[in-house]
C-alpha cells in the first residue's frame, strides 16, 4: 500500500527510486506494474515471442553447422547490381534503413499521443504503416528474385546447401508475417486514433501498446540482418 | 496521469443476459473454466481408452484382432499426447487457472474476456483437428509421443500421410490458444488483484498456476518452432532434422538436417512441460491440505519460493531425457547436476507438506484422500527420478518400462490424483452441491490402490530391461516367462482403475441433480472464492463491492480466533470491514 500513502495533492504517484522501488513494486497489493492491463500483456507476450525468433536462428545456426554442403556467401547472393559493379547487401541495407526510420516515426507518434495530438498521431502512424508496407514490399522483390532468378527454393539450392534456402524463407518468412501483421495493427489504431475513439475513450495508451510491438519487430530485425545477412 | 488499479475503479459490469452469450460464446471465466474442464476430461477418457488397448495387447498378445502394430503405435502415441497435452495441461490452466484465479485473488474476471473466451474455442478446434487424424488416411501418427523425425515423417511410420500433419497442426493451434489464455492468466495475477492482495498472500494454488503458466509463455514457443519446421520437412521437403535417409532402400532427396535439433527443441519444451503439469498440481495439493487438516501451510514463503526455483530451474535440465542420443560427457555432467539440484526444491515442499500434516486436525474427507495419496505416488514417483537423472544409472534404464513407471507415477497419476482431490474439493463452489461421499471414497480407493499395482511392477519390469513401447515381446532369453503373468495382473489393475473413472464421471453427472445441497463454504476454508455472496458464484463474483483482504490464505485454528479458519477477508479483530 506503499503508493496510496504516497499519492501526492495532485494525485500523482510518487514512486520510491532504485531497489526500493522495485520491492515496493513486488510487495505492493492490486497491481505489481503501474501500467495498464494492454501494455502489460503486450510485454510478457513479446516475451514470449522472442523465444520464437530465438528458437527460429538457434535451429538455424545449428542447421547452418550440420549441413556437410558449403554454405553460400550472403555478401554475394545479396547483391544488387544498378548497371556497374554487384554492391554486396545493398537491398538489405535499405531494407534495414527503412525499418529502423519506421521505429523513430513510431515513437514519434507515441510522443503526440501523450499530447493528444489526435492528426499529428494518427499521421505519423500512418507513415509508420507505410514505411512498414514498403519494406514488406522490398521483401517480396528479394525473394522472387532468389526464386525466379537464382532458383532458390525451400529444399533445395543451387548456390550451395539447401539449409540456406529454407532457413532464409522461413526466417525472413516469420518475420514478414509480424511486420505485415503490424502494418495491419497500425492502420486500425491509427484510424481509431484519426475518428476521435481514444479522445473518447480519454486514453492513448493503444498507441504505446502498438508502439511496443512495432519496435520489437524492428528489434529482432536487427537480429535476423545481423546473423543471417552478416554471418 | 496516474494509472488506477481496478480494485479502486467503480463497477464496470455489462450482465450478459441471453443463453448463448451466457453458457456458449461466454466471456465469463467460470463458465470457459467449465467448458475447458469438460473439453478435457472427454478427450482425456479417449485416451484412457487407448491405453486399454496398449494393455490387452500387452497382456494377451495375440487375441484380439483389432489391435495390430499399426494400432498399437497410433495408441502409444495418441494416449501420450492427449494426457500430457490437452487433457492435464488444458485441465490445470484452462480449468483451474479460468475458475481460480480471479475468484482467488478478488477479480471480477480476467483482464481481457474476449481472448480468454477465444482461447478456448481455439483449444476445442485443436482438439477436433487431432481427433479428426483418426479418421484419416492412414489413421492418426504413430511415431511415439516425442514424434522423432525423420521416422516421425517418414513411410513406414503409422500415420506417416496425414496423422503427423493433423499432429503438428493441431499442437500449434493447441499453442496459440494456450498463449491467448496464458497472457491473460500472467496479467490477471500481476495487475487486477483486489485490496490487500500481495503476491505473498496469494493462495498456493495461484502461485501454482501462475508459475506454471510463465513456463508455458516459454516453453510452448520451442514446440511451436519444432512443428514448424517438422511441417516443412513433411510438406515442402526441407531438411531442418533431416539427415541423409535411406528409406525402403532408396536414397531420400534429404540430406545435413540434425534430428538432435528436434530432440533439443522438443525437450526444452518437454522438461518444463512437467513442471507446467506439477506446479499447479503443487500449489492446488497444499491448499488442499491446509484446509482439510486445519492447519496453516508449513512455510509458506519456502513453499512459494520452492515454485519459483523448481521453474527456473526446469528450463536448464532438458538433455536429461538425451542421455542415449549421444552427447558431449561433460554436456551430461551439467545436466545431470542441474537435475538432481531440482530434487532439492522439491523435497523442501514434499517435507512441507507432511509438516502440515503434523499435529494438524486431519478430516479424512475425499478430497483429503486424494490430496495424502498424491504424496505418496509423488514420492514414489519422484525419487525413482533421482535414478534417472543420473548419467550411468539411465544408460541401462532408458527405454525400460522404469522409465515408463517413473514418468506415469510422477506426471501421470500423481497430477491427477490432485485434479480429482480438486474436482471433490471445489465441485460444491462450482455447482452448488456436494459430490457422493461414498461413491468418492470406492473411487479414491480404486484408483490409488489400482494405480500403485499398475505401476509398482513396472519398475521391476523395467530393471529386467523389458523395452518400453514393444508391440509384442516375443520369446527373448533375458525376458522371463514370468513378466507376461505381470502384464496380466498389470492389465487387470488398469480396467479397475478405469472403471473407477468412470464411477467418477458416473458421480460428477449424478450429484450435479441430486447431491446434497452445498453452503457457500462447505469445507470452513479461508480463501475467498468461498466467500463469494453466491454459490455458486453469480457474472461478476462479488456483488457491488470487492472483497478487501487483510491476512494471508491459511489462518487456520488460531490461538484465540473463536473458530478454526479465519477467512482473508475478514478484518483484524477491533477494526470493521
Amino acid at each position: 500500500m506503499a503508493q496510496d500513502a504516497a499519492l501526492t495533492s495532485s494525485g500523482e504517484v510518487a514512486l520510491p527510486a532504485g531497489l526500493k522501488g522495485v520491492a515496493g513494486d513486488w510487495s505492493a497489493d492490486k497491481q505489481t506494474f503501474i501500467v495498464p492491463w494492454g501494455k502489460a500483456m503486450m510485454w510478457i507476450f513479446l516475451l514470449s515471442d522472442t523465444f520464437i525468433f530465438s528458437c527460429f536462428l538457434l535451429s538455424y545456426m545449428k542447421v547452418r553447422i550440420s549441413t556437410p554442403v558449403p554454405w553460400p556467401n550472403p555478401s554475394e547472393v545479396f547483391a544488387l547490381s544498378f548497371g556497374g559493379d554487384p554492391i554486396p547487401l545493398i537491398l538489405i541495407a535499405i531494407m534495414t534503413f527503412v525499418l529502423i526510420t519506421s521505429s523513430g516515426t513510431m515513437a514519434m507518434a507515441v510522443n503526440f499521443g501523450y499530447r493528444r495530438d489526435r492528426a499529428k498521431t494518427a499521421l505519423l502512424m500512418l507513415a509508420t504503416a507505410l514505411l512498414g508496407a514498403t519494406f514488406v514490399g522490398m521483401q517480396a522483390f528479394e525473394w522472387t528474385k532468389l526464386i525466379v532468378d537464382e532458383g532458390v527454393r525451400p529444399w533445395a539450392n543451387p548456390m550451395g546447401a539447401p539449409q540456406f534456402g529454407s532457413s532464409f524463407f522461413m526466417i525472413t518468412g516469420f518475420h514478414g508475417l509480424h511486420v505485415s501483421a503490424g502494418v495491419i495493427y497500425l492502420l486500425v489504431v491509427a484510424w481509431r486514433v484519426w475518428s476521435g475513439f481514444y479522445d473518447r475513450k480519454g486514453t492513448y495508451e493503444t498507441v504505446e501498446v502498438a508502439g511496443l510491438y512495432w519496435h520489437f519487430v524492428d528489434l529482432v530485425w536487427v537480429f535476423i540482418f545481423a546473423f543471417f545477412y552478416l554471418w | 496521469m496516474a494509472y488506477v488499479a481496478i480494485a479502486d475503479r467503480g463497477q464496470e459490469l455489462d450482465h450478459p443476459h441471453s443463453f448463448v452469450t451466457k453458457y456458449i460464446w461466454s466471456q465469463d471465466h467460470k463458465v470457459i473454466a467449465i467448458q475447458y474442464s469438460i473439453t478435457a476430461i472427454a478427450v482425456g477418457l479417449v485416451a484412457l481408452a487407448l491405453s486399454f488397448a496398449m494393455r490387452l495387447q500387452l497382456a494377451f498378445p495375440d487375441t484380439f484382432s483389432f489391435i495390430d502394430p499399426t494400432a498399437y503405435y497410433q495408441s502409444v502415441t495418441m494416449h501420450g499426447m492427449i494426457m500430457v497435452i490437452y487433457l492435464l495441461t488444458a485441465l490445470f490452466l484452462g480449468g483451474f487457472g479460468n475458475y481460480l484465479i480471479p475468484l482467488q485473488l478478488g477479480a471480477r474476471d480476467m483482464v481481457f474476456p474476449f481472448m480468454n473466451m477465444l482461447s478456448y474455442w481455439v483449444y476445442l478446434l485443436s482438439v477436433i483437428v487431432l481427433l479428426a487424424s483418426f479418421f484419416t488416411p492412414g489413421g492418426p501418427t504413430g511415431a511415439g509421443w516425442t514424434l522423432y523425425p525423420p521416422q516421425a515423417i517418414l513411410p513406414g511410420t503409422p500415420g506417416a500421410e496425414w496423422g503427423i500433419l493433423m499432429m503438428l497442426g493441431s499442437l500449434a493451434l493447441f499453442i496459440v490458444a494456450f498463449t491467448m489464455g496464458g497472457l491473460n492468466y500472467v496479467t490477471t495475477v500481476l495487475q487486477a488483484r483486489t485490496r490487500g492482495m500481495t503476491l505473498m498472500r496469494m493462495p498456493l494454488s495461484v502461485w501454482g498456476i501462475f508459475m506454471a503458466t510463465i513456463l508455458g509463455l516459454l516453453a510452448f514457443p520451442a514446440l511451436f518452432v519444432s512443428a514448424v519446421m517438422m511441417l516443412f520437412d513433411r510438406l515442402l521437403g526441407t531438411s531442418f532434422f533431416m539427415p541423409a535417409v535411406l528409406s525402403m532402400g532408396e536414397q531420400l532427396e534429404t540430406g545435413g538436417g540434425s534430428p538432435v535439433l528436434f530432440q533439443h527443441l522438443f525437450w526444452f519444451f518437454g522438461h518444463p512441460e512437467v513442471y507446467i503439469v506439477a506446479l499447479p498440481a503443487f500449489g492446488i495439493v497444499s491448499d488442499l491440505l491446509s484446509v482439510h487438516a486445519r492447519k496453516n501451510i508449513f512455510g509458506y514463503r519456502m513453499m512459494v519460493w520452492a515454485i519459483v526455483a523448481i521453474g527456473a530451474l526446469s528450463f536448464i535440465v532438458w538433455a536429461h531425457h538425451m542421455y542415449v542420443s549421444g552427447m558431449n560427457p561433460y554436456f551430461g555432467f551439467f545436466f545431470a547436476t542441474t537435475t538432481l539440484i531440482i530434487a532439492v526444491p522439491t523435497a523442501i515442499k514434499v517435507y512441507n507438506w507432511v509438516l502440515t500434516l503434523w499435529k494438524g486436525d486431519i478430516h479424512l474427507t475425499v478430497p483429503m484422500l486424494f490430496a495424502i495419496g498424491f504424496i505418496f505416488t509423488f514420492i514414489n514417483g519422484g525419487l525413482t527420478g533421482l535414478f534417472l537423472g543420473n548419467v550411468v544409472v539411465d544408460l541401462p534404464l532408458s527405454d525400460t518400462y522404469f522409465v515408463v513407471a517413473h514418468f506415469h507415477l510422477v506426471m501421470g497419476v500423481s497430477p491427477v490424483l490432485v485434479v480429482c482431490g480438486a474436482i471433490y474439493h471445489w465441485y460444491p463452489k462450482i455447482a452448488g452441491r456436494m459430490l457422493n461421499d461414498s461413491l468418492g471414497k470406492l473411487h479414491f480407493w480404486l484408483t490409488f490402490i489400482g494405480t500403485y499395482a499398475i505401476y509398482f511392477p513396472m519398475y521391476y519390469l523395467g530393471i529386467l530391461g523389458l523395452p518400453r513401447r514393444y508391440y509384442s515381446n516375443g520369446v527373448t532369453e533375458f525376458i522371463p516367462d514370468s513378466v507376461n503373468s505381470v502384464n496380466v495382473a498389470i492389465t487387470t489393475a488398469a480396467l479397475f482403475v478405469g472403471i473407477a473413472q468412470l464411477l467418477f464421471v458416473l458421480n460428477l453427472i449424478i450429484s450435479l441433480r441430486s447431491g446434497k445441497k452445498a453452503d457457500g463454504n462447505p469445507w470452513r476454508a479461508t480463501t475467498l472464492e468461498w466467500q463469494t455472496p453466491d454459490t455458486p458464484p453469480d457474472h461478476g463474483n462479488w456483488g457491488p463491492e470487492l472483497p478487501t483482504v487483510y491476512r494471508w490464505a491459511y489462518d487456520f485454528s488460531v490461538p484465540g480466533a473463536d473458530k478454526d479458519f479465519t477467512p482473508q477477508n475478514e478484518p483484524p479483530a477491533g477494526q470493521s470491514a
